[in-house]
């Protein structure tokens, strides 16, 4: 499929799950793609970065389910917070271990997992649907336990990017973390994977747990090199923190930002890259 | 040798995890993970550390500095169950704090329409109601230390005994370290007490910045300055660009 493709299967209103962590491995060529889109009133479902970022600049957002937006080496973004400090966006504000029980839930089909995350905290308060469930198995004499019933975030479709993959839609990791996209994938109806390289079906080479997304679990597949940028990929691309703090400071002020979609974002794919390369030349 | 306040936080972090054995010691902030790795390379070598990603490292690295050899595999998703597990004790940053440890890394003004969106809760609710929690504060000040936080994202001792003795069995906050002194929470209530305060530091100056008031019991005694070696692991060893240094005003 083509990133084009992909985000034209996608409708207005949807719930779409993001993977990655912060400011790694994001399916951005993927979330630019929607960025260019007429999507409007998603929810957007993600351990979130710029990702959400971008997103909510657009105006594509309805509502964020996430436990942080963070850029990491950058602790706040800029969108997500301008879009809550001026009540353009709702939020749901997780935990990030219910966070994961909710993608487990949906990826097992269980309505809850209970977790004592969010007990005492102020979650339970601004997540007024949120219950507890009481342990069935109390000692002698005693209640059984009270925990947090996180329900499951099931998702219209979900967006992941791997360092490699292969034309049936096997996906593969090669850093040091999987993140949860591999509960993304299971948690959604359809998942589309954006890739650095496509191989062809065996190619896949290296460790075999390194092969974290099955093709039973994919939709579709498309090699889009570099479509992880500015974030943090693989052992061979690491993030482009230069990038990164360019984007942050045009994101914090509205006529650098506007500035800044006119000159990487108003094209496609390949006008992004291409952009981007003219500006490393021109900062070197 | 004469330790800078930053080193005397160093060390401060470090006594946190005294007495931990085989635990993670997780650490946000530059003093903090310095800590944890000065307290495994000297009185507490049980304790497993990462190198700030995906890998428990053989031994407590440098600050920034690639693993090196590693003894085990931490991905977000494996440090989420250890959470559950309990087999760690963090410490975290807060943007307020009030008396009982409640802390809020999340929004500052009314949550539905924040005056400052800030991360998100992030970990800190599961972490304080599984873990033993404290925490680390590079700028002690009124605008931090609050009577009352805007948004609970780490729980404090009141909430957790609301919750009740059963559910709030692994709620464990231990101390919390800053710029000017160290804190507890070992009064009857399980309110903030002061129990150092830096050396150069009065008590007066912690009041201060202090937007509350915490327990004081007697004399105040001094945060312990770092012995030779410790200073040595401190500067050669584990932040040789003296990182430290920036985080913590002279």
């Amino acid at each position: 499929m083509s990133v084009e493709e992909i985000v034209a299967s996608l409708e207005s209103g949807m719930t779409l799950g993001i993977g990655g962590w912060g400011s790694r491995r994001k399916p951005m060529a993927l979330v630019r793609a929607i960025y260019r889109s007429s999507l409007t009133d998603l929810t957007i479902v993600s351990y979130g970065g710029a990702d959400v970022g971008l997103l909510c600049a657009a105006g594509r957002v309805r509502r964020v389910v996430a436990p942080f937006v963070t850029l990491d080496s950058v602790p706040l973004e800029p969108h997500f917070r301008a879009a809550r400090q001026a009540g353009t966006i709702e939020f749901t504000e997780y935990d990030e271990g219910m966070f994961m029980f909710g993608l487990l839930a949906a990826a097992h089909r269980l309505p809850f997992l209970p977790t004592r995350a969010g007990l005492g905290s102020d979650v339970m308060r601004v997540n007024p649907g949120l219950r507890t469930v009481r342990s069935p198995y109390g000692a002698a004499g005693e209640e059984g336990e009270e925990l947090v019933a996180v329900p499951a975030l099931r998702l219209d479709a979900a967006l992941i990017h791997m360092d490699r993959a292969d034309t049936r839609g096997n996906g593969q990791y090669l850093g040091p973390d999987p993140y949860t996209d591999d509960l993304f994938a299971k948690a959604a109806a359809r998942c589309y994977m954006s890739c650095e390289r496509l191989v062809e079906p065996g190619a896949l080479t290296g460790p075999p747990q390194t092969l974290l997304v099955s093709r039973m679990h994919v939709a579709g597949v498309v090699e889009t090199p570099g479509g992880g940028h500015f974030t943090d990929c693989g052992p061979e691309l690491g993030r482009d923190e230069a990038f990164q703090r360019h984007y942050a400071s045009a994101a914090a002020d509205p006529q650098a930002w506007a500035a800044f979609a006119e000159r990487f974002l108003s094209g496609d794919e390949a006008a992004y890259r291409e952009a981007v390369r003219r500006w490393h030349e021109e900062e070197a | 040798m004469s330790a800078t306040r930053a080193e005397i936080c160093v060390v401060a972090c470090a006594e946190a995890w005294r007495g931990d054995g085989e635990i993670l010691a997780a650490a946000m902030g530059t003093c903090s993970i310095l800590g944890a790795r000065l307290a495994r390379l000297t009185f507490e070598p049980g304790l497993l550390t990462t190198d700030g990603g995906a890998l428990l490292t053989a031994g407590p690295v440098p600050i920034g500095a690639p693993a090196g050899p590693v003894e085990g595999w931490l991905p977000f998703r494996e440090h989420l169950w250890l959470v559950q597990n309990g087999r760690r004790h963090v410490m975290m940053g807060a943007s307020q704090i009030d008396r009982y440890g409640n802390t809020n890394i999340s929004a500052i003004g009314a949550w539905e329409r924040p005056a400052s969106q800030l991360l998100g809760v992030r970990g800190a609710p599961g972490n304080t109601i599984c873990d033993p929690t404290s925490y680390w504060i590079p700028r002690h000040s009124p605008r931090v230390f609050v009577p009352k936080v805007d948004t609970v994202s780490g729980v404090g001792g009141d909430r957790a005994a609301e919750l009740g003795a059963r559910a709030s069995r692994f709620h464990d906050l231990r101390r919390v370290v800053t710029d000017l002194g160290v804190f507890d929470f070992g009064t009857p209530d399980g309110s903030m007490r002061l129990v150092s305060v830096h050396p150069g530091v009065e008590v007066e100056q912690v009041l201060a910045a202090t937007g509350f008031e915490p327990a004081i019991e007697g004399e105040v005694p001094p945060t312990r300055t770092p012995t030779d070696e410790e200073l040595r692991l401190i500067r050669e060893v584990l932040d040789p660009k003296a990182l430290r240094e920036r985080e913590v005003r002279a």
